[in-house]
């Protein structure tokens, strides 16, 4: 599974993407961050305060206890804040 | 049509392009959106928009054509610069066009707000004290969230 990372997430765990292999279990996107943790201190920092964290799963936002399904890609990101003021 | 691309772009340019040859339209509203100097009470010199390339285009084309069906609209332009721009340059053009001009005005601003919140662009800015991500504001959200009860 394709992991992408953006904005300050990208920043808090220095790393723009990996690919990673998730165990059984870990079938949304916020059990999949709560298992990213575990792989640097920089990811339990980026992934401390999930209510911060919002997802996309195959370039579609998805609520952080929405099912994975097949999914190939997923990304995690701050609030989006495009647009004009 | 849709685009986000690094370059600046010329709202006549885009208006003219929009209406270009149709005579089914009687009003056109067009936003520009610019960057601030001047940011929850600092000075900002710059601003470096991060995007997700694939899922931004995608993103844009469904609030496009959410737009165009909704208010009925003849045509709808979605222009998000990306990369590092500075305060006073263009950023972001939105433009409805109808047949009637409650129905552009209204397509307008939606177009505005939705891309605020549902495309997946992310600001830095860069201050006197450093740069820094821009947080997402409650009032966005908000004015996004007026448009899903009608």
């Amino acid at each position: 599974m394709k992991i992408l990372y953006f904005a300050s997430v990208r920043e808090a765990i220095g790393l723009e993407g990996e690919t990673v292999e998730p165990p059984e279990g870990v079938d949304t996107p916020r059990k999949l961050a709560e298992w990213l943790r575990s792989r640097s201190e920089a990811h339990g920092r980026a992934f401390e305060d999930l209510s911060a964290v919002r997802a996309a799963v195959d370039m579609k936002v998805r609520f952080l206890d929405e099912p994975l399904g097949e999914a190939e890609s997923v990304a995690f990101f701050p609030p989006m804040t495009g647009g004009a003021r | 049509m849709i685009r986000v691309q690094r370059e600046d772009f010329d709202p006549g340019a885009e208006i003219a392009r929009l209406t270009a040859g149709r005579r089914d339209i009687g009003a056109l509203v067009a936003f520009t959106g610019l960057v601030r100097d001047m940011s929850e009470g600092a000075g900002v010199r710059a601003m470096t928009l991060e995007h997700y390339p694939g899922m931004t285009e995608a993103a844009l084309r469904g609030i496009r054509e959410e737009a165009i069906a909704r208010f009925a609209l003849s045509e709808a332009v979605i222009v998000h610069r990306v990369g590092r721009l500075v305060a006073g340059e263009r950023i972001v053009f939105a433009a409805a066009a109808a047949p009637h001009r409650a129905d552009a005005f209204a397509a307008c601003a939606f177009l505005v707000d939705y891309l605020k919140t549902r495309a997946p662009f992310w600001k830095k800015e860069e201050t006197g004290a450093g740069a820094r991500w821009v947080a997402a504001r409650a009032a966005d959200e908000a004015a996004t969230a007026r448009w899903e009860d009608k």
